[in-house]
């Protein structure tokens, strides 16, 4: 190779499909989306499993009443550093991993628009949660005022003060670029013919969700250097001493947050609405009002923040205002949710592991909207509010929502990716070992949290021994379980049966027509009309 | 509330206590599997409107997951099911689940509102207590009597709380759920609290009112609670907002006494709180001077019902 020269070299770099460059620079350089993708994923596994491990910390904790492992400050920054890292590296990070290897092939486009900003935008992470982890070993240790860091009690840590405060700002550019490139690719990178309403519902969901990042993620960065100038230049923008208001930190905080939840769930719905109808044999039921009905939940999303704190004391007008805002959310969900259950209607249906996680999130994402429908009604909410009862409500819709839509769409696209069918044997293990974990795990926190325990405790009065137990039980089953999906990927890639073009029968969309596995460059010369208009029999 | 909207609420909780009692009467333990009724008019309400939203919860689920049920199990493909795939779209069936819900959703606003508005009314308070969060304790003031005390984990969960410390938690009586002076306040009284902190955000819950506020330094807070009259007793509580390294050893405990009791109560407290000269110690009355210990007997203790208290 190194005889060859230069004019030939290119010449083979232009036919070869496969050409990229080998070792550490593929990735530290890379510029291609599947390379992107494969880093964004493998880092939102790691983190998954570094705040996995700290939810483990914490069950084991609370196994029984008393303290038998860790102090009460530590524990604190165990579920402040738990959120953080479950929210921001793993289930975000996951998504813009998916996104960026499938939207250049839902779409008909070789590669994602910015390729430069991609690759900026998955490195800055690494940085960011370095800087996230190291509060562990400063003094004061790591953050533990929870991870939606209310002032005055934020502004009490240690030195993990600054560095938590410009994880976040790393974080929320990483986020900010890494949408920008989703909305430019979907904006202008569609194949001749890929009308919007064409687009697989995966690309609808995402272009939503950048949207929704770029509105917030800008929001949260003010409101952390606002936390910022108040611990150290003396202003009191959050400091009633000063004139300040700490109420407000919270309303700055949850206008971000609550879009944020949506940013976590809405590309679910995307990879939902694709697994169902592949497996239903069955073209998605109400394609456009399935677009729309997104598009609802997203506006919805910025007008219900105060339900997050609807103890802080606002006037009656209020709160409800946000009592019915957060109540027609209901609305645009269940019509996501009948529309699913209307594409399983008079289909034909097979249960592969894709097909599982996606109706276990149907079933479990439910039970999370019927909770988040109880804590809406304002009265009620006075009990349910800061109780475990919100701990179960939220990890219902995060863990068998958006995490088992992730694993939904890894198992579902893995063969696509790597030319290799998983064990589906072991597939199946796994998805009942989850399934069954996360109930045992979270559907107890409903009790806790109604008859009485409040959450972010170390510690518990004995009534609430047992279903902690029971719960502690669930943890373990669920935790230990996520090392047979890595091990089901692993052994998948290294020796998995070859898989065929088009391994799910009922598969649509053009991610489908691309060879098995995926080229190196997705789609070089765009798909024909004839071949858009198959793909977009959704 | 109309008539109809009262008697699906009653059938509900009917029905829902029928079905709970069992659960309820076993103390501890198992027991617990849902929301306390509470002592207050006000946590009856909340009570029923919880009761009334998780019925709708079930019967929607019911519906939702029996289709779905249904759907996985009669359109397999290994029982030779065959896809429609014609069936893509219904305006009619797509208005009809919009409509529906917006329906169900108006239900439960009616009462949520009612309920709403009645918590809001602080009007006519007879009794207003000042309570401030502090890291991590509570300060309580009687506004009208002068009398002020602060409010801390009792001594022995104290002890058996720190890591490692070999005492069970099982042996220690409200394990976490104690103070050494509870709030005192009497029966069939409206009672205001103006919540407020020193140092960071607490939240002042005690499950048995249905009530939760946060305490925010540099705003007051009001929260509102009327015992009924056979509710005397002891109700326990926690601090509910995160607050620091201690946030989970702050408890709140009421102790809700009949009027004379609270009167001869309120004599004593003055009394102790008065120059010594001045003291008074005739009161015929089991009631001890100064902050009580938490082991204090409450007089009417005896004949107090067992009240639905956040210990199950």
């Amino acid at each position: 190779m190194a005889n060859t020269n230069h004019a030939h070299d290119a010449h083979a770099a232009h036919d070869d499909h496969s050409h990229k460059p080998h070792g550490w620079r593929r990735w530290v350089y890379a510029t291609n989306h599947k390379d992107i993708g494969t880093m964004y994923l493998v880092f939102a596994c790691v983190m998954f499993f570094m705040g996995g491990a700290m939810a483990l910390v914490i069950r084991a904790e609370l196994f029984q009443p008393g303290l038998q492992f860790v102090d009460p400050g530590f524990f604190n920054s165990m579920t402040t550093m738990h959120a953080l890292l479950m929210i921001f590296g793993a289930v975000m990070p996951a998504w813009t991993g998916l996104a960026n290897w499938m939207i250049p092939m839902q779409i008909g486009a070789p590669d994602m628009a910015l390729p430069r900003l991609n690759n900026f935008s998955f490195w800055i992470l690494p940085f960011a949660f370095t800087l996230l982890l190291l509060t562990l070993f400063v003094p004061g240790g790591a953050p533990a005022g929870g991870w939606t860091l209310y002032p005055p009690l934020s502004v009490q840590a240690g030195d993990s003060f600054p560095l938590t405060i410009f994880a976040i700002h790393l974080m929320g550019a990483s986020s900010i670029l890494g949408a920008i490139n989703v909305v430019v690719t979907v904006m202008n990178m569609r194949a001749p013919g890929m009308g919007l309403l064409r687009m697989p519902l995966f690309c609808w969901t995402w272009l939503i969700t950048a949207y929704l990042l770029i509105a917030v993620m800008p929001v949260l960065a003010g409101a952390v250097t606002m936390l910022l100038t108040d611990h150290f230049f003396g202003t009191s923008f959050f400091s009633a001493a000063g004139g300040g208001d700490p109420v407000m930190f919270q309303h700055i905080f949850w206008f971000f947050g609550h879009p944020e939840v949506y940013i976590l769930i809405l590309p679910a719905f995307g990879i939902v609405s694709e697994i169902i109808p592949t497996f239903s044999r069955k073209p998605l039921f109400g394609y456009e009002s399935m677009v729309y009905a997104s598009a609802s939940i997203a506006f919805l999303s910025f007008i219900v923040w105060a339900h997050h704190m609807f103890t802080v004391g606002m006037p009656l007008a209020g709160q409800l205002f946000f009592m019915l805002s957060t109540m027609m959310i209901a609305v645009p969900t269940g019509v996501k949710v009948f529309n699913w259950c209307a594409t399983m209607w008079k289909g034909s249906l097979t249960f592969e592991t894709p097909m599982l996680f996606a109706l276990s999130f149907l079933f479990l994402f439910t039970i999370g909207g019927f909770s988040g429908l109880m804590l809406a009604i304002v009265p009620a909410d006075f009990q349910y509010h800061d109780s475990y009862f919100v701990v179960a409500h939220f990890h219902y819709v995060l863990v068998p929502g958006a995490v088992f839509a992730i694993m939904a769409g890894v198992y579902y696209w893995l063969p696509k990716w790597t030319g290799r069918m998983y064990n589906e044997t072991l597939g199946k293990w796994h998805f009942w070992l989850s399934t069954i974990g996360v109930n045992i795990l979270f559907f107890p926190q409903h009790f806790l949290g109604l008859a009485g325990m409040p959450r972010r405790i170390p510690d518990y009065s004995t009534q609430f021994a047992d279903w902690n137990m029971v719960s502690s039980i669930g943890a373990f089953i669920f935790g230990f379980s996520q090392l047979l999906f890595v091990y089901v990927i692993w052994s998948a890639v290294r020796s998995g049966e070859k898989a065929p073009a088009r391994p799910w029968e009922g598969a649509h969309g053009l991610d489908w027509e691309l060879p098995t596995p995926a080229p190196y460059h997705s789609w070089e010369t765009p798909p024909s009309p004839q071949l858009i208009a198959r793909g977009a029999e959704h | 509330m109309n008539q109809s909207v009262r008697t699906k609420l009653a059938a509900a909780a009917a029905l829902a206590s029928a079905m709970l009692a069992p659960a309820a009467q076993a103390d501890g333990g198992w027991g617990g599997l849902n929301m306390p009724v509470g002592v207050t008019e006000l946590s009856k309400q909340i009570y029923d409107l919880h009761m009334l939203i998780f019925w709708v919860c079930v019967i929607i689920g019911v519906v939702v997951f029996g289709v779905m049920a249904y759907s996985i199990f009669a359109f397999r493909r290994s029982q030779g099911a065959v896809p429609d795939t014609t069936m893509v779209h219904s305006t009619k069936a797509e208005i009809i689940w919009t409509v529906i819900p917006v329906l169900i959703l108006v239900v439960m606003a009616v009462p949520a509102t009612r309920t709403l508005i009645a918590i809001e009314d602080t009007r006519n308070t007879e009794l207003s207590i000042k309570v401030t969060g502090y890291q991590w304790k509570w300060q309580y003031e009687y506004l009208d009597d002068g009398i002020s005390f602060f409010s801390t984990l009792d001594s022995k969960s104290n002890e058996a709380r720190q890591l490692e410390s070999g005492i069970d938690p099982n042996t220690v009586e409200d394990y976490l759920l104690n103070v050494d002076n509870p709030l005192v306040v009497p029966v069939d009284t409206k009672v205001r609290l103006l919540l407020t902190s020193q140092d960071v955000i607490h939240a002042w819950w005690v499950p048995a009112f249905g009530m939760k506020k946060d305490a925010i330094p540099g705003f007051v807070n009001e929260l509102w609670f009327k015992v009924d009259t056979s509710k005397v007793g002891t109700y326990r509580g926690q601090c509910a907002e995160i607050c620091g390294r201690d946030h989970g050893f702050m408890p709140v405990v009421v102790k809700v006494l009949s009027k004379p009791d609270y009167a001869a109560w309120l004599a004593a407290q003055k009394a102790a709180a008065a120059p010594p000269a001045d003291a008074a110690p005739a009161e015929a009355t089991p009631v001890e001077a100064a902050p009580a210990d938490a082991a204090a007997e409450v007089p009417a203790q005896a004949s107090a019902p067992v009240a639905v208290t956040p210990r199950g």
